[in-house]
Order: C-alpha cells, then sequence, then structure tokens
C-alpha cells in the first residue's frame, strides 16, 4: 500500500474541477492508455491573459488524480506566465508530498500544463522534436535531461521514479546511463558505469582469463598435484578442464565455483560463469 | 487508524486467509506450555515430535500422499525453489525447464535467474496461454525435450484462478521420463487433489493460504524422486529440510488441512455461489467489463474482473473507504510501471488490464457482504469513469 499523505488521499476522494471545458482557450492532452496513465487539461484564459478556469479529465491511480486536481486548484487565477513556472515539484508540494515511484504523476501534471499553455500561445513544445528512447512509454531524451537537470535526478531509478523511462522492458537502462553521465547527473553512479561499459572484445577475455589462471590460480592448484585447463571460451562461460590430482578429487567442483570462477569474477568480469568441459 | 478484522470485508484470500479459529486453539499450546524441541530425547521434545508426525498425516491425507513424501518448509517460495533446483542437481546433465508464462514469482524469477544461481546455462521454454488464460497441450507436449530436467506448473493461476489440467500433462511428462513439479499453493484446499493417483513428483503448497499462518509451507516429494536439499543442516524432515521445525505452525496446518477436507463442499458449493452472484452481478451491472479467465475451468473462489478505461489503484483505495479488501492487476498497485505479466500474456488489451479487480472468497463470507459489494462498486466505477478522459458512456 502507497503512503499518501491526508492531502492526496483528500483530492482523490474530493478531485476539483473534474470535467472539460468548452471551446477552451489552450488544451493539454498527454500519457496514453497503455501507458496506464492519461491526462487532459483545458484551460479558459480571459483577455488578461489570466486564467479564469481550469478542468481536467484523469486516467490513472490515486495520485495522478490528486495531481491533476492540485494542477486546476493551483493554476486558477493566476496570470498564464506565472503559470507557465510552475514546476512538477509545486504540484507535490501543493499535496505534501508524493512517494518518489510516484513522482511521475506530478510529470504528467506539468506536461500537461505546458501542452495547454503552448496551445493557448500557437506554439510547438520542443518536447515532439526529441528521440524516443523508452519505447515502452514513449518518453524521449529532451524529457529526460530535463527532468535530470531540473530534479536533480542522481541515478537510472530516479529517471524512471520521474519519467518512467525504463520502467517496461528496461532495454534502454544502458541509454539511460549515457544520458545520466552526459547530463553530468552521474556523479554517484560512474563507478557502475565504468564496471559495466567495460567491454573486452572476445580475444581480450581470453587473454585476461588466461592471464589469471597462470598467475592466480595454477600455482595453488598445482601446490596440490592439480592442474587446469582453458578449454573455450563463450560470452560469459569459461569452460575449464581440471587435470592430475583435481580430477579424483571429490571438492574439484568446489573449487571451480568457489576459487577459479570467484577469482575470474573479481579480476576479469564479474559475469563470468565457470563450467566443467567434461561434465 | 487501525483497521480490525470485524470491521471487513475481506475478498482478497488469494494473497493470504484468516487464520481459523481452530487452528489457533491447536496451536496455543506449542507456543507456550509445550515448547520442547521435537528433536530432544527427553519426552518433553519427544511429545512435541509426536505432534508434528500428527500433521504431517493430516497434510498427507488431504493431498491424498504419504506422510513420508510429506516435508515441512517455510512458505510455498522456499518449496518452489527446492524442487526445481533438486530436479537440476539431481541430473546435471539436463539443462532445459518447461513452464509457463502465468507462473507466479516464486517460480518466474526462479527461472530468470538459473543461470546465476547454478553457475549453469539452462533453456527455459514458457509456455503461452490463450485469451482465457488456459495452456495449450500440444504446444506442451512439443515443449518437452531429451535433456529436460523438470517441468514446473502452477495448478490453478492466482490472478485468474485459471485450473491448468496438472493430470494429462504430469502423466505425459512421466512417460518421456521428465520430474513434474507443480505450484499448487491456490489449488490446495480449494480443490480436490489425489496425488496417489497422478504423476506428479513434487508439489508446493503454503499454510497462510489455507487458513493457518504464515511462515510455513509444504514440498511434497514422491516416494522414490531423486532429491537434493535446499536447506542443509540438521537431520530434520529426515535430512530433506535443516532448520529446526516451526512447531506450532506445523501443528497449525495439520489442522488447517483438516478442516479443508471437511469444508470441501462447502468451498465448492456455498463459495462458489457467492463467488457467481457476485461475478454475474458485476458483469450485468457495470458496462464495459469482463471477466478475465476461463469461465468455468477456474477455482471457486476467484473472480478476476476488468472495468475498462479507470485504473485499478483508484478502484482499491475507493473500496478501501469501505472496508472492503480486494487486489489489482494495475501497474500502479505493484511498484513496477506495467500491468500483471499474467493479464498481458494473455493478452488482455491495455483499456482492461489496467482496472482489473481480483475478488477472492473464502468460506468466511457471507452473502450480505456479496451484496454489500455489489451495491457499492457500480457507483465507484462510474465516478472514475466520469473523470476519464477516455470514456464515453
Amino acid at each position: 500500500m502507497w503512503e499518501y499523505t491526508e492531502l492526496v488521499q483528500e483530492h482523490f476522494l474530493n478531485p476539483r474541477n473534474v470535467g472539460e471545458i468548452e471551446n477552451p482557450s489552450g488544451m493539454g492532452d498527454v500519457g496514453s492508455l497503455a501507458c496506464g496513465d492519461a491526462l487532459k487539461l483545458t484551460l479558459k484564459v480571459d483577455e488578461n491573459e489570466r486564467i479564469v478556469d481550469a478542468k481536467f479529465k484523469t486516467f490513472g491511480c490515486a495520485s495522478a488524480i490528486a495531481s491533476s486536481s492540485a494542477l486546476t486548484e493551483m493554476v486558477k487565477g493566476l496570470h498564464i506566465d506565472e503559470a507557465a513556472k510552475i514546476t512538477n515539484q509545486d504540484i507535490a508540494d501543493f499535496l505534501g508530498g508524493l512517494p518518489k515511484e510516484k513522482m511521475h504523476c506530478s510529470v504528467m501534471g506539468r506536461e500537461a500544463l505546458e501542452a495547454a499553455i503552448a496551445d493557448y500561445r500557437g506554439t510547438v513544445l520542443p518536447m515532439a522534436e526529441g528521440e524516443i528512447v523508452c519505447e515502452c512509454f514513449g518518453v524521449t531524451d529532451l524529457e529526460i535531461i530535463r527532468a535530470i537537470k531540473e530534479s536533480n535526478l542522481r541515478s537510472v531509478e530516479e529517471i524512471t521514479n520521474f519519467t518512467k523511462a525504463g520502467g517496461g522492458c528496461g532495454k534502454c537502462e544502458e541509454k539511460l546511463r549515457d544520458i545520466l553521465k552526459a547530463t553530468g547527473g552521474d556523479a554517484f553512479e560512474i563507478k557502475a558505469i565504468e564496471k559495466k561499459s567495460e567491454k573486452m572484445t572476445t580475444l581480450q577475455k581470453i587473454k585476461k582469463i588466461e592471464e589469471v589462471l597462470e598467475r592466480e590460480i595454477k600455482p595453488g592448484l598445482r601446490k596440490d598435484g592439480g592442474d587446469i585447463e582453458l578449454i573455450d571460451v563463450d560470452g560469459d562461460f569459461v569452460k575449464v578442464s581440471l587435470r592430475g590430482a583435481c580430477t579424483s578429487c571429490s571438492k574439484s567442483e568446489t573449487t571451480l565455483k568457489q576459487y577459479v570462477e570467484k577469482k575470474l569474477r573479481e579480476l576479469v568480469l564479474d559475469t563470468l560463469i565457470v563450467e566443467d568441459a567434461n561434465s | 487508524m487501525n483497521t480490525k478484522a470485524d470491521q471487513v470485508i475481506y475478498m482478497d484470500n488469494n494473497a493470504t486467509t484468516r487464520i481459523a479459529p481452530e487452528v489457533i486453539d491447536a496451536m496455543m499450546p506449542y507456543l507456550t506450555e509445550y515448547y520442547g524441541n521435537p528433536s530432544s530425547m527427553h519426552n518433553f521434545g519427544g511429545q512435541v515430535g509426536r505432534e508434528v508426525a500428527k500433521a504431517r498425516e493430516k497434510v498427507a491425507n488431504l493431498l491424498g500422499a504419504e506422510p513420508e513424501e510429506i516435508t515441512f518448509t517455510s512458505c510455498g517460495t522456499e518449496s518452489d525453489s527446492t524442487a526445481v533446483l533438486s530436479a537440476l542437481q539431481a541430473f546435471p546433465k539436463k539443462r532445459h525447464i518447461v513452464t509457463t508464462r502465468v507462473e507466479h514469482p516464486a517460480i518466474k524469477t526462479l527461472c530468470d535467474n538459473l543461470d546465476k544461481l547454478t553457475g549453469h546455462r539452462h533453456r527455459v521454454t514458457r509456455l503461452k496461454v490463450a485469451s482465457d488464460g488456459t495452456l495449450d497441450l500440444d504446444e506442451y507436449q512439443a515443449a518437452l525435450e531429451d535433456d529436460t530436467a523438470i517441468v514446473s506448473i502452477m495448478w490453478a493461476n492466482n490472478e485468474t484462478g485459471v485450473i491448468f489440467p496438472i493430470e494429462e500433462m504430469a502423466a505425459i511428462a512421466k512417460k518421456r521420463g521428465i520430474l513434474f513439479h507443480t505450484d499448487a499453493v491456490q489449488a490446495v484446499g480449494k480443490i480436490p487433489i489425489n496425488l496417489n493417483n497422478l504423476d506428479v513428483d513434487f508439489l508446493s503448497l503454503s499454510g497462510h493460504k489455507l487458513h493457518s499462518p504464515k511462515g510455513v509451507g509444504v514440498l511434497y516429494v514422491r516416494r522414490g524422486t531423486a532429491f537434493v536439499p535446499f536447506l542443509a543442516g540438521g537431520h530434520q524432515e529426515r535430512g530433506r529440510r535443516g532448520g529446526t521445525e516451526n512447531v506450532a505452525s506445523i501443528i497449525g496446518l495439520g489442522k488447517a488441512c483438516e478442516l479443508a477436507a471437511e469444508k470441501m463442499k462447502e468451498e465448492n458449493s456455498k463459495v462458489r455461489a457467492l463467488r457467481d452472484k457476485l461475478e454475474n452481478g458485476l458483469l450485468s451491472t457495470v458496462p464495459s467489463s469482463m471477466l478475465n479467465g476461463h469461465k468455468t475451468d477456474r477455482l471457486p473462489n476467484t473472480a478476476n474482473i476488468s472495468f475498462e478505461f479507470v485504473e485499478g489503484e483508484a478502484i482499491l483505495l475507493h473500496l478501501n473507504r469501505y472496508n472492503i479488501c480486494a487486489s489489482s492487476g494495475s501497474a500502479c498497485t505493484s511498484g513496477s510501471l506495467e500491468p500483471s505479466h499474467v493479464l498481458r500474456a494473455m493478452g488482455v488489451p491495455f483499456t482492461a488490464a489496467h482496472g482489473s479487480i481480483r475478488f477472492s472468497l473464502s468460506v468466511y463470507n457471507t452473502e450480505d457482504e456479496v451484496d454489500f459489494v455489489l451495491e457499492k462498486i457500480p457507483s465507484i466505477i462510474a465516478s472514475l469513469r466520469e473523470m476519464s478522459p477516455f470514456w464515453n458512456g
């Protein structure tokens, strides 16, 4: 169960300004059924550019509905230039905060507001021109970069919480890391990137594995009258064959896993899996 | 602030169940006076061991099994992991597994991580389901290979209640010399099971799904099946599962199995009638609502219904206001951003998957409760649809 503030619950159960303004001065329509939430915001703006009415229709969870309700309350009475300054954090603050996994609901509110203002002014939003990074939720690189900068995001998980990008199949995770790095939001993530992006060619990998076997592993085994030979490397799978005393040793499986694999993961690549070529 | 049991209308029994009062009574002495260790030599402990043995018999009776085929574990998830990993270790040359796309995370996540867990490469075939959640036996048969180590298929699905033809599938696996495991966590106690006549080698069950406490489960292992323990340790459970027995809960589970056998008829008559009334009532009074899962090949207590163009979490929170407990396959309730993998595997459209609600009943539900839910839901759905941009009702 989500820990929603009293204000979120109150705005969810008694949403303000539900509906659609006929002949609106500006309309913002964001999200989709497939994504699980969507918001249609309509504004009425008077001749002094003041928002005199705002209504919403939302498909989504409690925090999406509460964020929409809050948004309409916040913009009513504001000059359009003032309204344009509202951030997603302002919406979350108005509600006394949102669970971190639900921050994207406030982002949806701000996106709808921007779209409605752009519609009123007759301008095109730059977001529409970005390149789609997350295909599951149709999130563009420009949206992601903006969220990283505005909300000071530090990890892929936070990007997902705010924009939903990466929350589906997860295939864009690497791209998100790259964007995070390029945007400078990666101060705390940089270590993880280095380890992951350490892409070796198969030849480099084999060379490194042989080196570690020679230097770190064989001397120990030879002391007990055993030996080890590298048979094949296929992706993460390292096929080896134990020799000498090792072949008759009841602990050989343990040796492979606890010793050889551990060392190789430590010194070569932490995804390696060692297999006995004879089994 | 706390919500008490007597205030709620509890229709979330596939998540967990109320502990039967008779089960509590059976357990209490073993949480107070009789605290001996069942493995001890002295009579103070030994008498507890005899009660554990009786509980084992009661579980065996419900399943149509022998007591020695029953191993107590800590939960359904442990039983699932034990069965699959045991088969892979017993037959290390067999590197293929057959399962389905709609398994509980206990099996789904295990199969996703097999290579990492075992240190060997495995192939996993995940069988598709039709739009009504049922499996295709021909596809199943074709999926079996010479190096298939084990088949793991749930007896009944936790989200939709759809029952799979375990009898036939186990027999087919046996003919091919392949071990067969079934996660029967949702089936045990709700439909009759007689393992005596079946070719099932492993079966998992969980205590808290049938009115006994959380933290106790069972793995049935057919006599003569090669077995490698998951938890190494003492000689408890005849060396099959180390760790001092969760005595009180095991005794509670024994009592719960006895009760389940007695109430099996009620489950399939009274509970089924209540479920049908709820289901038919909702489908007929709420427009654009639909049943997820096969109409008849289904547990008697489960109804999974989609209300199109509204979102499940919002429905649940409205129900919560009336102390009605249910659950949803919506993305927003799970912490993930995508709706239930079960509904997606069935091809339920997004318009409906996000608005799915699972009602799962038990013998403790009453007709008044069903009437109350039927009275409240239509207006909840109508009010949410009124604010949905996709609803043109």
